[in-house]
C-alpha cells in the first residue's frame, strides 16, 4: 500500500479543488474551451508518460487510439442517441477506455517485440494505418465524410465535457503516481535502462510493457471519445492526427518524461501558448513554428525537461554536490516499508 | 569452514563449438573465500558463467551441497542461491542507488523480507543509506561496484560469484571493494573470486586456484601460492626465482 504524506495529501486536493472550481468560476466560452484542451493534452501527455517517460519506449501512434476512442464513441450515439439529458457518451467512457485496451494488447505484444527507434517507426505506421483505415471503411466511419455525434443540450456547453475530462486526467495523474511508486514502476524504469539487464535480475519486460501500453491507451482513447462527443463530428485527419500526438508528447519532455507532474506542466505551459497562437494569428498554424523551436530550446537547454532540471539544481545548491539526484520521491522506499 | 559448498568435477564448456573449459576440477569451501586467478583466456570468468548457469556445462558436474545444479537456467540458480556480480558495469544507471538495489531482490514476493533485508543491507554498506536518492550511473566506478556487492546481497545469497570487481579502479577503490569482499565473508558468504590482480585476490583469499588454458594447473591456500616462487613468477610480477 503506498503511502500518502499529509503534504502531499493536501497538495493533491487544494489542486484538484482549484480544477474543479475553475468552470464554475469562469463562464466565458473561450476560457472553458482552452481550460478544455489543456486538459486534454495533460491527460494525454500524463497517458503517454506511463510508456513513454516510465519504460523509454517512445510511441508515435498512441494517437490512432485517441481515434479508435473517438470512433467509438462517435459510431456507437450516432446509432443509439445519447439520452435525454445528453450524459451517457459520457457514462460509458470507462467501457470504451476497458474496450480499446483489450483491443490494443495483440497490437502491443506484436510492437513491443521491437526497441528504440524501430518501436518509434512502428507506432508511427500503426496511426497512418488506422487513419487510412478510417477513411476506407466507410461502411462504418463514412469515410472522409465523417461521423457525426448528436449535440447535447447543456446549460454551460463545455462544462461537464471539462469536468468528464478532470475525472480522467485524475485517473492519468492517480495511475502516474502509483505506478512510480510500485513494483511495475521499478519494471518499468529497470527496461528504460536496460531490458536486458531487467530480465537478468527476474523482470517480466513483456507482460510489464503489454500491460503499460494497455493502460495508457486505454485512457488516451477514453480522452478521445471526451474530445469525439465535444467536437461532434470525427473526421479520420482530425481524430488520427499527428499533430494531436506531437501535442502530446511535448509537454511530456518539456515537463520532465518519468515524473509525475512534469508532463501536466509541460502541458500547462505548452496548450495555452499554443490556444493563444491559434487566437493570435488564426488557423494558420504558425504554432508549430514555436513547438519546434521549444523542442529544439528543451533539446539544448533542459535535455531532462524542467522539473528534473530544478531538482537537479536544487540538490546541488542543498548540499553543493554535483551528481544529479532523482526528483524527491522517487526512490521506492514505499515497497520496502 | 571445510564442507564443500560448490564443487565442479571434469567441467567441460566454452562459446559455440570451441571448448574453453577442458575438465575443471575444484572444490570451493563453505565459509571460505576462493580465488581463482591465471592469464587471459585461461577460462576463470567462463567457470563463473558456468556455474551461474549463463554457460550450459557440456560434460562434467556442478554441484551446490550435494545438488546437481549444472545446466540449470541463470533464474533456477539464483533461487538456489547463488548469485553472479559480472565484471561489466550491471547497475541500472538512471535509477536511484536504493532502487538498484531493491532490483537484487525483484524476485522476492514478501514485502517484509524485502524490507529487512535492505534496511540490514543499508546498515551494513553506509553508501546505500547516504545517497539513496542519488543515481546510481552519477556514483564512481568503487562506488558502483560497492552498490552492485550489497544488490547482490539481497537474495541472502549461500554463494557470491565475483568477476573480476578491480578491473578499471584506482587502488583506493580496489582497497575498498577488497575490504567489502572479507567484510562480506566475515559475515558468513562464500565467496568464488576470478581476480587478474592476483596479489590483492590471493591476500584475502583463504583457498587459492591457478587456472591455464582452461584446467585447474596449481591450488593452495591464498598464503602458499602467494609464497610459491613460480605463482610469483607467473603472476604477481615477481623477478624470476633463482631454482638454481
Amino acid at each position: 500500500m503506498n503511502r500518502l504524506s499529509a503534504a502531499g495529501l493536501a497538495r493533491g486536493g487544494v489542486v484538484m479543488c482549484a480544477l474543479v472550481a475553475f468552470p464554475f468560476v469562469f463562464s466565458q466560452h473561450w476560457v472553458l474551451n482552452m481550460a478544455f484542451f489543456v486538459l486534454m493534452y495533460a491527460g494525454l501527455a500524463q497517458a503517454w508518460n506511463l510508456l513513454g517517460g516510465y519504460s523509454g519506449y517512445i510511441s508515435l501512434g498512441h494517437v490512432a487510439f485517441f481515434g479508435l476512442g473517438a470512433y467509438s464513441e462517435a459510431i456507437l450515439f450516432s446509432h443509439i442517441g445519447i439520452g435525454s439529458r445528453g450524459f451517457l457518451p459520457l457514462l460509458v467512457l470507462p467501457a470504451i477506455g476497458i474496450a480499446v485496451a483489450l483491443t490494443s494488447v495483440p497490437v502491443a505484444w506484436v510492437a513491443l517485440r521491437t526497441r528504440h527507434m524501430t518501436f518509434a517507426i512502428v507506432t508511427l505506421t500503426l496511426l497512418f494505418v488506422v487513419q487510412q483505415l478510417a477513411f476506407n471503411l466507410r461502411g462504418l466511419t463514412h469515410g472522409s465524410q465523417g461521423v457525426s455525434v448528436p449535440s447535447p443540450t447543456f446549460s454551460l456547453y463545455e462544462r461537464p465535457f471539462y469536468l468528464a475530462l478532470l475525472a480522467i486526467f485524475a485517473l492519468a495523474t492517480l495511475v502516474t503516481w502509483h505506478v512510480r511508486r510500485d513494483r511495475l514502476g521499478l519494471m518499468l524504469f529497470a527496461i528504460r535502462d536496460d531490458e536486458d539487464k531487467a530480465r537478468g535480475v527476474g523482470v517480466r519486460a513483456t507482460e510489464a510493457k503489454v500491460f503499460t501500453f494497455a493502460v495508457s491507451v486505454g485512457m488516451t482513447a477514453m480522452i478521445g471519445a471526451v474530445w469525439a462527443y465535444y467536437i461532434g463530428y470525427v473526421y479520420p485527419q482530425f481524430a488520427i492526427d499527428p499533430l494531436v500526438m506531437i501535442g502530446s508528447l511535448l509537454p511530456v519532455f518539456l515537463g520532465g518524461a518519468g515524473t509525475v507532474w512534469g508532463p501536466v506542466l509541460g502541458a500547462f505551459i505548452l496548450v495555452p501558448a499554443q490556444q493563444w497562437l491559434a487566437y493570435r494569428y488564426g488557423a494558420s498554424e504558425l504554432y508549430l513554428i514555436a513547438y519546434a523551436a521549444v523542442f529544439l530550446a528543451i533539446i539544448l537547454l533542459l535535455p531532462r525537461g524542467i522539473l528534473p532540471s530544478i531538482a537537479d539544481m536544487v540538490a546541488r545548491r542543498r548540499d553543493g554536490r554535483t551528481t544529479p539526484r532523482l526528483p524527491v520521491g522517487s526512490a521506492r522506499e514505499e515497497i520496502a516499508s | 569452514m571445510g564442507t564443500a559448498l560448490l564443487r565442479l568435477q571434469g567441467v567441460v564448456a566454452g562459446y559455440g563449438r570451441g571448448d574453453v573449459l577442458h575438465g575443471v576440477d575444484l572444490t570451493v569451501e563453505e565459509g571460505a573465500v576462493t580465488c581463482l586467478i591465471g592469464p587471459n583466456g585461461a577460462g576463470k570468468s567462463t567457470v563463473l558463467k558456468t556455474v551461474s548457469g549463463l554457460l550450459r556445462p557440456k560434460r562434467g558436474r556442478i554441484t551446490l551441497l550435494g545438488r546437481d545444479i549444472g545446466g540449470l537456467s541463470p533464474q533456477a540458480v539464483l533461487s538456489h542461491g547463488v548469485v553472479h556480480v559480472p565484471q561489466e558495469r550491471s547497475l541500472f544507471p538512471s535509477m536511484s542507488v536504493w532502487d538498484n538495489v531493491l532490483m537484487g531482490g525483484f524476485v522476492l514476493r514478501d514485502r517484509a523480507v524485502v524490507r529487512r533485508r535492505i534496511e540490514h543491507i543499508a546498515d551494513r554498506f553506509p553508501i546505500v543509506a547516504n545517497r539513496r536518492h542519488e543515481r546510481a550511473g552519477s556514483l564512481s566506478g568503487g562506488e558502483q561496484k560497492i552498490v552492485e556487492i550489497a544488490r547482490a546481497l539481497m537474495l541472502d545469497p549461500v554463494l557470491v560469484l565475483m568477476d573480476e570487481p578491480s578491473t578499471g579502479l584506482d587502488p583506493r577503490a580496489r582497497q575498498l571493494v577488497f575490504h567489502t569482499i572479507t567484510e562480506i565473508n566475515e559475515g558468513g558468504r562464500t565467496v568464488l573470486l576470478v581476480e587478474q590482480n592476483a596479489r590483492s585476490g590471493l591476500a584475502i583469499a583463504h583457498h587459492g586456484a591457478v587456472m591455464e588454458s582452461g584446467r585447474v594447473r596449481l591450488e593452495g591456500t591464498g598464503s602458499s601460492l602467494l609464497a610459491d616462487p613460480e605463482v610469483a613468477r607467473l603472476f604477481l610480477g615477481a623477478a624470476p626465482a633463482n631454482r638454481g
